[in-house]
């Protein structure tokens, strides 16, 4: 966590880019690791393809002399105004596609790369509840395309339409979801 | 980290590391500070503050106050971040708060299935059986089921909401006031919040 924390101020990568290097761990490895083994492996996978440690220092556990030393960017006095955090909120100018209540449905997509719209979620149907503004859009941050905000709108589905008869009629699953991910229903 | 027992409810929760995997982080943090990627004392630094400085304390905090201040639940509930704010919580992964309420009708439990987004600057670090594999994936699909491991079943009438942190909105559960706790002190309601009744997977219990 500290070293992330450290690491992620060189500003080689963002957010979405290291959750998508984390989902870049093939199934049977990532299920068997433990929660900060994934950690680890992401850290070290992009702080070698950012250039900061080559693959032979990160095997020898040396410095190679292939880089000088450098200064660190993130020292101890920072690390409490590093805590104010990064909202992902953006001003936009573009018309929000979808209001309050409106039944939109997830979309049948089947990226190769980073999304935040869950594989248990697509095609379902479900209503707008909740408009958040536009919010940076992981699909392309995490490609280094750029923030691109879209709106972001909390949308509920009902149990029952996602897992079937055996849920309560009454519970509800909900996510937060961007435009480019939903359509009309 | 060494192994060591931990005590349910709201305790800090610590992972237990094995050994090999302490080794490995340490073997590359020496070789990042050589190379003077890192400051030693910054990582420490960062480590103090999520040790130390925030924690489910805070939450609790923010509870206690929503259940003995109406004209603080309100603004808790229509602005989440700046309500929380107020009382001097703020920063990484809490930048976009919701508050959501639990009722006798209805029963809210949060859950990141794609990651482990979890509030820190209200609950800290989260617990390690919130980055499980098996919590991620069956809290979205059998609340009620796992809420039965916990001990705590809503009843059939109850609706039960699970909330899964796809984006930056982070979710904090404002548990109902049990019964029987009409006479304690803010303070002393802080003191029976519980973590796991902000994450919605346990309920706050009189003590």
């Amino acid at each position: 966590m500290g070293l992330n924390a450290a690491l992620s101020a060189w500003r080689k990568w963002n957010l979405d880019v290291f959750r998508h290097e984390q989902e870049r761990i093939p199934a049977a490895e990532y299920l068997r690791m433990s929660y900060y083994e994934r950690w680890l492996i992401t850290v070290m996978s992009l702080a070698q393809q950012a250039g900061l440690v080559s693959n032979a220092e990160i095997f020898s556990g040396r410095p190679d002399g292939s880089s000088a030393p450098a200064t660190p960017p993130l020292r101890p006095g920072m690390v409490g105004a590093n805590r104010k955090g990064s909202p992902k909120v953006r001003p936009t100018t573009v018309t929000p596609l979808f209001s309050l209540g409106d039944h939109v449905r997830a979309r049948i997509i089947n990226p190769t790369k980073h999304t935040r719209l869950p594989r248990y979620l697509r095609g379902h149907a479900g209503e707008v509840t909740t408009h958040h503004g536009a919010h940076v859009f992981p699909d392309s941050n995490a490609q280094f395309h750029g923030e691109s905000p879209q709106h972001l709108y909390t949308v509920r589905f009902r149990a029952r339409d996602v897992w079937g008869e055996e849920a309560n009629p009454r519970d509800s699953v909900y996510a937060d979801l961007w435009e480019p991910y939903l359509d009309h229903a | 980290m060494a192994p060591h027992e931990h005590p349910p409810h709201d305790h800090q929760d610590h992972s237990d590391v094995p050994n090999d995997l302490a080794l490995r982080v340490k073997a590359l943090e020496s070789l990042l500070v050589e190379k003077g990627l890192v400051d030693p004392a910054a990582i420490d630094a960062v480590v103090e503050f999520y040790e130390h400085r925030v924690g489910p304390r805070n939450g609790a905090r923010v509870v206690a106050r929503a259940w003995t201040d109406q004209a603080y639940k309100v603004r808790l509930l229509a602005d989440a971040t700046a309500a929380i704010a107020e009382m001097g919580y703020s920063g990484g992964q809490g930048e976009h708060m919701v508050v959501i309420e639990n009722t006798p009708k209805i029963h809210n439990l949060v859950v990141c299935t794609l990651c482990s987004c979890y509030p820190w600057p209200v609950l800290g670090l989260p617990p390690t059986w919130y980055k499980s594999t098996a919590y991620r994936s069956r809290a979205v699909i059998d609340p009620r089921g796992v809420m039965a491991e916990i001990g705590h079943v809503p009843g059939d009438d109850v609706e039960v909401r699970v909330w899964d942190s796809t984006a930056e909105i982070r979710y904090l559960v404002l548990p109902e006031r049990p019964p029987g706790t009409e006479h304690l002190t803010e303070d002393q309601l802080a003191d029976i919040v519980t973590r796991d009744s902000m994450i919605g997977i346990a309920r706050v219990v009189a003590p």
